[in-house]
């Protein structure tokens, strides 16, 4: 704790959740994150953009630490989320992938019910002290993720029978059972057709209002939909912070320019 | 330079096609008569492999099936009081008992109007020399029957047995001190009379073996359990240890030089010749640890580290399968690594893992090797082990070693019991593998 997080010298409402500082991310010998230093507003969405292998997925994969799973990936710097640097040796991952939570590219709901899928988090975490809790939390978190009238008769059916599009938001609401505070997102649309993309974008945007939301994307115009600041990596360097509005209209940076504008990536 | 590239490039690119779609050209017939060739190689090899497992089980099943049957000779005996009490005064209680036995059938020799000159101790040459034991065993166990006239289902001796499967000819008696033709003349009248018949014998499956001089007694039974102890040896040590090796192999070791090491050795283990475990498990479970000879403990532990590799090899196939995404998703609701292990991973390899323990089982089951040099071959198990305990330290032998041995014997009737036990030897396997095929279909689940 010897230094507070930057606050209130960023301009504007937007208090960070989660802040970066010079963080370096290695694969062995290659140098995957270079030097990112970040904020990402509380209650927002964060978008994440950039040709593939730019490193958006890796930075992504630090804010909780699922990058521990690989042996040979190596991070430094310093990441806080509100104010706690999560790789400070007493945190505990697992409790950090608590707070926050994850969806991946590809939905992939435990070959379970869809009713255990869900109720998984909140019984490993010991957030529910009865059966009935337990049921509300599972109805609470498909609600949540607009899934409850799709499939609130069919709860003990398997979560792997799903269309992908309920699958991923099936996803979700796993996400959303054990009360996270961050969501972070690894183009969770990459594999959904246009319209079940729409459904996802559109729940993204009513999950704002809870949760913070990092969101990875390939698709620029998915960015532009779904997040208020949009973020752009290169060659594992961050190129480009801002307004979602200002980095695809007036974009400081060359590179940014050249990416939106199609002329690479 | 831009020349000659210009110039490779033209000459690269594939001239127009001529001719017809309609005609085939020279290329394409020669690839089309590669692929017909090799199939025909494949379904060839196919063919091969499949004659010769019908042409196994074509021996096996005409060389071994008449050992499930037994020539047995039917005899109503009169227990009298005096007879029976002056047979078990005597020292050789049996030689009187088959004196009793050898009465009763001349009587009914007699009685089916069969006349013969043959003494009384030629006769006894057709029965077991096991029948008297069986009589007086009958006796001791019912007293009551003392005084009665009780009808026994004696065996006869190998000799008319395998006369009547037709193994033993007129000719080959020539030479046989035990039995001549007369012998055989009255087998035929007795068959005819319906006193000699063949039976479904269930002593060749439930019974002990037998010595070299009484075939038709001996029984597969015992070492059968010999093998059941040995196999829950197997089981409850080579399950857990190895299951617990491949998750923390797999799942939690760091991937270094070490580990390395260890899986190579693993994978090597696998093809190490089953008689170096069994040279293993004499020096280190007998000679060191003291442990009984010939007891299906140590047989069990032996196989055990036999059957270790495979299992390792096969849960780690396994474990590896399961999708990481899955692992993933429960990293990300905040599982520990143990817990994404235990309640995702671990389910999901199941029928992987049940499969190969079952393979690995009925590897161990057939195995012969290593069972010569514990002990566990030559050894005639004569009686039902007792209890557990002694299931598990008293000497016995295997079913494998069973049917080695009796293989190995110089008569006959023994040889066709060889190919019975493997017959139940066989069905034993299949059955474990039909087993693992049921826990595959039953357990796994699409995703």
């Amino acid at each position: 704790m010897n230094e507070m997080p930057v606050v209130d010298a960023e301009a504007g409402t937007l208090l960070p959740k989660i802040s970066a500082k010079k963080v370096q991310v290695f694969y062995g010998e290659t140098h995957a994150i270079k030097d990112v230093d970040l904020n990402i507003a509380d209650r927002t969405v964060t978008a994440f953009i950039g040709p593939s292998g730019c490193g958006k997925s890796t930075f992504l994969r630090c804010l909780n630490r699922m990058n521990d799973t690989i042996d040979i990936c190596r991070v430094e710097g310093d990441i806080r989320i509100d104010g706690e640097d999560i790789y400070d040796p007493k945190v505990d991952p697992v409790q950090l992938r608590a707070k926050v939570g994850m969806v991946f590219q590809k939905p992939n709901p435990f070959p379970k019910s869809i009713y255990d899928n869900i109720a998984y988090g909140p019984r490993i975490h010991g957030l529910s002290r009865s059966k009935a809790d337990l049921d509300e939390i599972v109805a609470n978190s498909l609600q949540k993720a607009g899934l409850y009238e799709e499939v609130k008769d069919r709860l003990d059916e398997p979560g792997t029978g799903l269309s992908g599009g309920q699958q991923q938001r099936l996803c979700i609401a796993r996400a959303i059972a054990v009360s996270p505070e961050v969501i972070l997102m690894d183009e969770p649309c990459s594999a959904l057709d246009p319209i079940a993309t729409a459904k996802i974008e559109e729940l993204i945007d009513e999950l704002r209002e809870n949760y913070t939301i990092v969101i990875v994307t390939h698709s620029m115009q998915q960015a532009a939909r779904v997040s208020q600041r949009t973020a752009f990596f290169h060659l594992g360097n961050l190129v480009e912070e801002g307004e979602t509005k200002e980095i695809f209209t007036n974009p400081t940076d060359r590179r940014t320019q050249d990416y939106i504008t199609g002329r690479f990536g | 330079m831009t020349d000659t590239t210009a110039q490779t490039g033209r000459a690269v690119a594939a001239p127009a096609r001529k001719g017809s779609l309609l005609e085939v050209d020279s290329l394409t017939r020669k690839r089309n008569a590669a692929e017909a060739r090799f199939k025909m190689y494949g379904l060839s090899a196919v063919i091969v492999g499949l004659l010769f497992l019908v042409a196994l089980l074509a021996t096996i099943l005409s060389n071994g099936t008449s050992a499930f049957t037994q020539t047995f000779i039917t005899i109503p005996v009169p227990l009298e009081r005096a007879e029976i009490e002056a047979a078990e005064k005597s020292i050789v209680k049996t030689s009187k008992y088959r004196a009793i036995i050898g009465t009763a059938f001349a009587n009914v020799l007699s009685s089916a109007g069969i006349e013969t000159d043959m003494s009384a101790k030629d006769l006894d040459k057709m029965m077991s020399s096991g029948a008297a034991a069986s009589v007086r065993d009958f006796v001791l166990a019912n007293p009551a029957s003392i005084g009665t006239t009780h009808t026994f289902d004696l065996l006869a001796s190998s000799r008319v047995d395998g006369y009547l499967k037709g193994r033993v000819t007129r000719e080959d008696l020539i030479n046989d001190k035990n039995l001549d033709a007369a012998h055989l003349d009255i087998v035929d009248r007795l068959s005819a009379a319906g006193i000699v018949q063949k039976r479904f014998n269930w002593q060749f499956i439930f019974g002990a073996d037998a010595s070299d001089s009484r075939p038709e007694q001996a029984g597969i039974g015992v070492s059968m359990i010999g093998s059941f102890f040995m196999m829950l040896v197997v089981l409850v040590l080579s399950l857990p240890i190895g299951v617990a090796a491949s998750i923390y192999l797999e799942e939690f070791a760091p991937k270094n030089r070490f580990t390395d090491l260890i899986e190579v050795n693993i994978s090597n283990l696998a093809a190490v010749p089953s008689i170096v475990f069994g040279i293993l498990g004499l020096a280190a479970f007998i000679q060191f640890a003291h442990l009984p000879q010939s007891a299906p403990l140590v047989g069990g532990l032996v196989l055990t580290l036999m059957t270790l590799p495979t299992i390792i090899i096969s849960t780690r196939a396994s474990l590896k399968s399961v999708p990481p995404s899955i692992r993933n998703a429960a990293l990300g609701v905040g599982a520990s690594k143990m817990q994404s292990v235990f309640h995702h991973v671990l389910p999901l390899a199941m029928p992987g893992i049940l499969t190969g323990t079952i393979i690995g089982l009925a590897q161990a089951l057939g195995e012969t090797a290593p069972l010569l040099l514990i002990g566990m071959v030559g050894f005639i198990a004569s009686n039902v082990p007792d209890g557990v305990a002694a299931g598990f330290l008293d000497p016995n032998s295997a079913m494998p070693a069973q049917i080695y041995e009796w293989a190995k014997r110089a008569d006959p009737a023994f040889y066709e019991r060889a190919w019975g036990g493997i017959i139940i030897l066989l069905l034993f396997l299949m059955t474990m593998n039909i087993i693992a095929i049921i826990l595959r279909r039953r357990f796994e689940r699409r995703w």
